[in-house]
């Protein structure tokens, strides 16, 4: 069998590959470098960028995604090397060295020239006057508390003081069953333990562990949670194992009803459903200092977005920016991850259809986000050096007030 | 053939060898030594890999390694672990090694330990270090078993106490390592001709005098290139470490490995990073020196 060509047809092909090639040299590419994407149902990413792209003519996005940890090293030696993609997923904690390496946009002047709205994002961090990153999703981190083990050690009111906590925790530990009230993870692995569950404590009663920018750890709002967490060990109500003891640890003890109280993301409250369908838990902020009324900080983590410097691209990248921070398209990405809007006009679907996430969204609009690590220097340093010190203390080597120095002159070098 | 063409191929014979060569050493120049020199450039740069203008900083990040009492603490805790692993692969191997040679055990229980003493050759680190840890934590199987045996009065923090983390993580460490070293001696055993120990029964020798005199000299060559490379691998050992403590409690598990990357990955010092890993590959290097210096010899 013979096939013949027409050259008609191969015109058509010829006019129709031309076509498409100069279509796409016009396109404008832009890379999105993040760690979202293997963390949301497979392929939803992908279709909120093919949305952004029906949207914008003109402007293609090409993913590039991997796990949070390799991102982060990915996004270090691309500032470096000058070759950051041209939109990429920031955590609070990178910012300051990015910013210190000149590899962040500036996206105030995007801001004024788009007229954006500013009032709608929750939250913009600024770096030297320098808006670099907005939190396109919030991982708030509430208390998780055991209503059964609770409800067993006659803890009839869920804590909401300090006082309180350490009561119920008091109440909620028998060791000689494996059982406590509280859980620490002060692993030096992830040291994140000293923001989520020990710096958590600080923010909710509206303190600071800083002050006129540089750190206060000698301050009473810092030496008070020390010796508050001081006196949980020492009254035995912390699951053993806490200079090892990771997150997923915590989240597991947690599950197997071995603690009855843990400071948690949000995001996890599907895995912990997932693991044990008979937890009958609930979720409370955390608890403050007495007589304290005002609006209450919430711990939380995000996946933010910020703009390469070195972008050949950034009207576009804005464009994305402005896109992933608009009310729909936010709601429908943090609905996806089960997180808070980055605006404050969205409202995501499953807090209306579950009851866990409803609470938190209360616990959210009441009170406001807080994370003084974001922005810092060499944030994960400046935890491990607290988590050393923090471990210190609780192996009864020094004093909360001891700690709190020798935590204060290692984070002083580094500013 | 004229002196000019006689010459010619001279040359040609004499930068031969160096063309078959060639591809290899370019190998190792791009995958060896262009990491290795880089480093070594990075160790006196201020912000290196950070910023595109690093400048120099002579010895000042080799000075403030020197300076901090941690990398001495990681140094010393660097050569516990090694030390005691090395020994203890080395105790251990031996012993099941001459079990596993051994007339006096029948054969099916002798493969059955054969498998059984490898196991945890075929585990990676990460496997190695989550068994450990669940099995150390302190609500852990070790635990139990020690106080139903009346060993232990309370739960033992293994990993967790400064007092016993240490020696925890170089338990694990020897309980994944040894069947090097019983796999080499193994070998090593049955390639000792029978007649030595033939010759050693009409003298009447005792099995510990045969272990000494005929074995043991007889294994020498095994037993001192096979320490001399575990004590460079486990010196680098990494994961073991960074999983089942990240170098804590306080710093009681710190060693070079989780140092170097502590100051890479958690400080972004790159620059005492590199003078760090610079000291790594120094200590390194002599014993691997030593290491070649005995192969020649031999």
């Amino acid at each position: 069998m013979t096939f013949r060509i027409k050259p008609a047809m191969l015109k058509i092909a010829a006019a129709a590959w031309l076509l498409g090639a100069t279509a796409a040299m016009a396109d404008t590419t832009l890379e999105f470098t993040q760690w979202w994407e293997p963390e949301l149902p497979a392929g939803s990413l992908r279709k909120i960028m093919d949305d952004f792209e029906a949207a914008n003519p003109g402007i293609k996005v090409t993913l590039v995604s991997g796990p949070y940890a390799t991102t982060r090293d990915q996004i270090s030696v691309g500032a470096a090397t000058g070759t950051l993609s041209d939109v990429v997923g920031l955590d609070g904690a990178w910012v300051n060295n990015l910013n210190a390496q000149g590899a962040l946009a500036d996206m105030n002047p995007m801001m004024d020239a788009s007229k954006f709205d500013k009032a709608q994002v929750a939250d913009i961090i600024k770096v030297d006057g320098k808006a670099v990153m907005f939190p396109v999703a919030s991982f708030v981190y509430p208390v998780f508390v055991n209503l059964d083990l609770a409800a067993q050690a006659g803890v009839t009111k869920l804590p909401s003081t300090r006082a309180e906590f350490l009561e119920a925790a008091k109440k909620m530990t028998h060791a000689d069953k494996n059982q406590y009230g509280w859980v620490l993870p002060l692993s030096l692995q992830t040291p994140s333990g000293v923001q989520n569950d020990m710096m958590s404590w600080v923010w909710a009663s509206g303190q600071s562990m800083m002050a006129n920018g540089k750190p206060d750890l000698e301050g009473k709002p810092v030496v008070d949670m020390l010796t508050f967490v001081k006196s949980l060990n020492d009254a035995g109500t912390i699951s053993p194992g806490i200079a090892t003891k990771t997150e997923q640890e915590k989240v597991e003890e947690f599950v197997n009803d071995r603690v009855g109280m843990m400071i948690d993301s949000l995001a996890h409250v599907n895995l912990i459903r997932k693991r044990n369908p008979k937890l009958n838990f609930d979720l409370i902020p955390v608890p403050v200092v007495e007589n304290y009324t005002g609006k209450r900080g919430l711990p939380y983590a995000s996946w933010g977005i910020g703009i390469s410097a070195a972008s050949k691209h950034q009207e576009e990248a804005w464009k994305l920016v402005q896109y992933l921070m608009s009310e729909k398209v936010n709601a429908k990405l943090v609905s996806l991850a089960n997180a808070f809007p980055g605006n404050v006009n969205a409202k995501p679907d499953f807090v209306t259809s579950d009851k866990a996430f409803g609470k938190a969204f209360e616990i959210f609009k009441t009170g406001y986000l807080a994370n003084e690590f974001t922005g810092l220097p060499v944030a994960e340093d400046l935890m491990t050096q607290f988590d050393v010190q923090a471990q210190k203390m609780l192996a009864g080597e020094q004093s909360p007030e001891q700690a709190a120095a020798a935590a204060q002159k290692g984070w002083m070098a580094k500013f | 053939m004229t002196r000019q063409k006689r010459s010619h191929h001279k040359l040609k014979r004499a930068v031969a060898p160096y063309l078959y060569l060639s591809p290899s050493l370019l190998i190792i120049g791009l995958l060896m030594l262009l990491p290795m020199v880089t480093v070594i450039a990075y160790s006196f740069q201020n912000s290196a890999v950070l910023r595109r203008d690093p400048s120099f900083a002579g010895l000042k990040h080799y000075q403030a390694i020197f300076d901090d009492p941690v990398f001495w603490a990681s140094l010393w805790h660097t050569l516990y672990f090694t030390c005691m692993s090395v020994i203890f692969h080395m105790t251990i191997g031996m012993i099941f090694a001459l079990m596993l040679n051994s007339d006096r055990i029948n054969p099916t229980l002798r493969n059955i330990l054969r498998v059984l003493y490898i196991l945890p050759w075929l585990f990676t680190a990460v496997i190695i270090a989550v068994i450990w840890r669940l099995l150390l934590e302190p609500n852990g199987v070790v635990n139990s078993i020690l106080m139903q045996l009346g060993i232990i009065g309370s739960k033992v923090e293994w990993f967790s106490s400064p007092e016993t983390a240490l020696h925890a993580v170089t338990f694990a460490n020897i309980w994944a390592g040894y069947p090097l070293f019983m796999v080499s001696l193994l070998a090593g055993l049955q390639g000792i001709p029978k007649d030595f120990y033939e010759a050693a029964d009409i003298d009447g020798a005792k099995a510990y005098q045969k272990l000494i005199f005929i074995t043991i000299p007889q294994l020498m060559p095994i037993i001192i290139s096979i320490s001399l490379l575990d004590f460079i691998w486990t010196m680098q050992v990494f994961p073991l470490i960074w999983i089942t403590t990240g170098g804590g409690p306080i710093y009681s598990t710190e060693v070079l490995s989780t140092y170097t990357y502590k100051l890479a990955f958690s400080s972004y010092n790159l620059s005492q990073a590199s003078a760090s890993a610079v000291v790594i590959l120094l200590i390194s290097l002599g014993l691997t020196l030593f290491y070649i210096r005995y192969q020649k010899a031999r």
